[in-house]
């Protein structure tokens, strides 16, 4: 029922997209230690979309997210097989610098996780890390600009200064939002980033992740079907670590070609 | 009877009133454990319970009153002419004592039998020679109502044993029938025991706070009795501390200042040593280290701390000390001839250091891993090192609980006397030169309390107010450092 009312909205958007890949992954394979937690899986990310990764808990939604800016790096058993290209440049390369590669792929987490520094401090800290800004008001630009990305901006920007972790829930993850925003990624992965948010708080930064689609091309993770609907052009549906469907978000919620997607928006799996 | 048949005694009662109470539970159940309200062991235990805690009781306190009682009847058997010039009832009645013993000594040798030792009409002259014969101390003190006093104690004595050894007996069987008149199905004897075992913590939670207060107000009394004897403006503001010997008379001169700054200097060198190498060590084992190195190498850290502090003393007397003279001493490499022995403020100072290491990297470790993974992990996804989120990050996220480690570490510093003894020297001294020997508080209470020291003097009670100081001192830093520990653990909630 509610694929109708979806497939309508996406027709009118399908007209406008450009068919550039900003992400190419192929036959990519995770490992944990012996558990084969990604299998063979590919997929194509336009530029200047948002794409939404859909599927059951423990698909492997998260751990395919993390192989984009190679956050997986950080956990020792873990092993990654296969190519992603940005921009035709696999990532996995030994010239690649996962450390630059993140400043071009940035990530906004599930859980809001702002620094135990001021609201300032917290957005500054990327463009201070990468030697964004050359002078004191050039770093107050990208913060303030940041934080109007982040519509969190009329919040906040009367007390810059206090503790970012003394913000409401819904408030930290947009400055997650922002802080992630302030290091001009190219991409922005978002792991389930409404998750810990009241219903009010997760409009609020919907409607965020539609505005971000005009700069970047937005990855989101989620659990909630209605909000894959609501806010992405193209779907991937994970299920048991494969890619099961991957297409146009209307095109995969009102006729789904394989039966496991089918079961999974109905209900009937997940 | 002897304390340890009674002891016995009770014990075994016990054991019947468990084996009893179970069997008439469960017989009172017809057989059936579901009928009763408890598990069958729980009605054994509520009877062991009624028998030992009474028993015990009665025992440890009559154990406790029945010298008062026999020390002031006694001691009013003493006449005031007995009394002597320079002498005191205390100094008689320990006399009477010892005489007391003496004659139970010569009992046991058979010198004399025990209606001797009991006859009120014995000659003291008598009873000296016998129990100069048993081998017993005697001393000219000994007079006729001493003698006497010391007979009627050990009567009292052992009438008062045997009373206690009937009552306790008497105590503990009353408690047997009580609990087996109370076991029958319906009784709540889980809830019972459970009661007891309540008590049984708080027991021990209010002796362990009870100990601590006791101790601190003996400190407190003494350093007010010392401040009688010792003006308190000369004590906390004298910069000369050299007490004379007891004994040997003349004005002392026990400013704390030389020793509050030796063991603030010396505190201050070991910091220096043990926080930067400590808390370095704990970066890398808790940020960089594999798995495999951090299971070796942590536990070995921690052996540090299982070093006993006399063995770091040796370390500093007998490697440490000479290793520096060798340097900065007087022909030594660099020919600065700055240190005069291997005693100093550096030595202890950097022994202490050592000591301190695990006990910096340990604290700091575990804060420092308690820093959640989403604060680096959202600093990786921003494009910073390792080495950038550490700086960044992770260590003004766990500065507060570091500052705890530290104050810690401080107060621990502070407190450390086997390495100040063997490697700072005993000279009280207000000096800069890190390698001139000096000595701290904790040293001076040892020199001050050992050998012969007549209790009553300021040069002993000095000690008491230097350790009600040092007390303040660590106490107030302890205090500073849970402080900061406890703001620091609401950040992340």
């Amino acid at each position: 029922m509610e694929g109708g009312l979806v497939n309508d909205m996406r027709t009118i958007q399908r007209t406008d997209q450009m068919e550039d890949m900003k992400i190419s992954a192929k036959d990519v394979n995770v490992y944990y230690a012996d558990n084969h937690a990604i299998k063979d899986v590919n997929v194509e990310i336009e530029d200047k979309t948002v794409t939404a990764f859909i599927g059951p808990s423990g698909c492997g939604k998260s751990t395919f997210l993390r192989c984009l800016n190679r956050m997986n790096d950080t956990i020792d058993i873990c092993r990654v097989e296969g190519d992603i290209l940005l921009d035709n440049e696999d990532i996995y390369d030994a010239r690649i610098d996962p450390v630059q590669l993140r400043a071009k792929v940035g990530m906004v987490f599930q859980k809001p996780n702002p620094f135990p520094k001021s609201i300032y401090d917290n957005v500054a800290y990327g463009p201070r890390i990468h030697g964004l800004a050359n002078t004191k008001a050039e770093l107050d630009e990208i913060v303030e600009t940041s934080l109007r990305r982040g519509a969190i901006w009329d919040e906040v920007k009367d007390r810059l200064d206090a503790p970012g972790t003394g913000l409401s829930g819904g408030q930290q993850q947009r400055l997650c939002i922002a802080r992630a925003v302030a290091t001009a990624p190219e991409v922005l992965l978002m792991d389930e980033p409404c998750s810990a948010l009241d219903p009010i708080a997760t409009a609020q930064v919907e409607e965020l992740i539609d505005e971000l689609r005009q700069n970047f091309s937005v990855v989101i993770v989620t659990h909630s079907m209605q909000q894959a609907a609501r806010v992405s052009q193209n779907t991937a549906f994970f299920h048991l670590g494969e890619l099961v469907e991957y297409g146009e978000t209307g095109q995969i919620f009102t006729t789904p070609q394989d039966s496991r997607t089918e079961s999974y928006i109905t209900g009937r799996i997940g | 009877m002897p304390i340890f048949w009674l002891v016995t005694l009770i014990l075994v009662i016990a054991a019947l009133g468990y084996v009893l109470a179970r069997s008439r539970a469960l017989a009172s159940a017809g057989g059936n454990r579901s009928a009763l309200h408890s598990l069958p062991s729980y009605y054994g235990m509520n009877s062991g319970l009624k028998i030992i805690v009474p028993g015990f009781g009665l025992m440890i306190l009559w154990l406790l009153a029945q010298p008062l009682y026999v020390d002031s009847v006694v001691s009013g058997m003493i006449p005031d002419a007995e009394i002597k010039e320079g002498s005191s009832r205390g100094l008689l009645l320990a006399e009477l004592r010892r005489t007391a013993e003496g004659i139970d000594l010569a009992i046991s040798k058979n010198i004399m039998d025990e209606e001797f030792a009991r006859n009120e009409s014995t000659e003291f002259a008598d009873m000296t020679a016998r129990l100069k014969d048993a081998g017993a101390v005697v001393t000219s003190s000994i007079t006729q109502p001493i003698m006497r006093g010391a007979q009627e104690l050990r009567v009292l004595s052992s009438t008062g044993r045997w009373l206690m050894t009937m009552a306790v007996i008497l105590v503990s069987l009353a408690g047997l029938f009580w609990s087996l008149r109370e076991t029958n199905a319906e009784f709540r004897a889980r809830n019972v025991v459970e009661q007891g075992v309540l008590a049984l913590l708080i027991g021990a939670a209010s002796i362990a706070i009870l100990t601590t207060i006791g101790i601190i107000l003996s400190l407190i009394f003494n350093t007010v009795e010392f401040f009688k004897l010792y003006p308190a403006m000369d004590f906390f503001f004298g910069v000369e501390w050299a007490p004379s010997f007891s004994g040997r008379g003349g004005a002392s001169e026990l400013g704390v200042l030389p020793l509050l700054w030796g063991t603030l200097y010396i505190s201050i060198v070991a910091l220096a040593v043990a926080v930067p190498i400590g808390l370095f060590a704990a970066i890398y084992l808790s940020e960089y280290a594999s798995n495999r190195v951090r299971s070796i190498a942590k536990p070995l850290l921690e052996i540090l701390a299982g070093i006993p502090t006399i063995v770091y003393g040796l370390f500093a007397l007998l490697t440490v000390g000479p290793m520096l003279v060798s340097v900065f001493g007087d022909g030594g490499a660099l020919g600065l001839n700055w240190q005069g022995g291997g005693r100093a403020v550096m030595t202890a100072g950097l022994v202490m250091g050592i000591m301190l290491i695990p006990f910096v990297s340990s604290l700091s470790d575990d804060i420092i891993n308690a820093v959640p993974q989403a604060m680096r992990d959202g600093s990786y996804g921003l494009g910073a090192t390792q080495s950038e989120t550490i700086k960044q990050v992770v260590l003004p996220a766990a500065l507060p609980g570091i500052v705890g480690a530290v104050l810690l570490a401080a107060s621990r510093a502070i407190g450390e006397t086997m390495i100040v003894v063997l490697g700072a020297g005993a000279a009280a001294r207000l000096s800069l030169n890190p390698f001139e020997a000096m000595t701290t508080v904790t040293a001076k209470i040892v020199s001050q309390l050992t050998g012969d020291s007549d209790f009553a003097s300021p040069e002993a009670l000095v000690a008491f107010a230097l350790g009600m100081t040092l007390f303040v001192l660590t106490l107030s830093l302890n205090v500073f450092a849970l402080y900061i520990v406890r703001k620091y653990q609401e950040q992340y909630d």
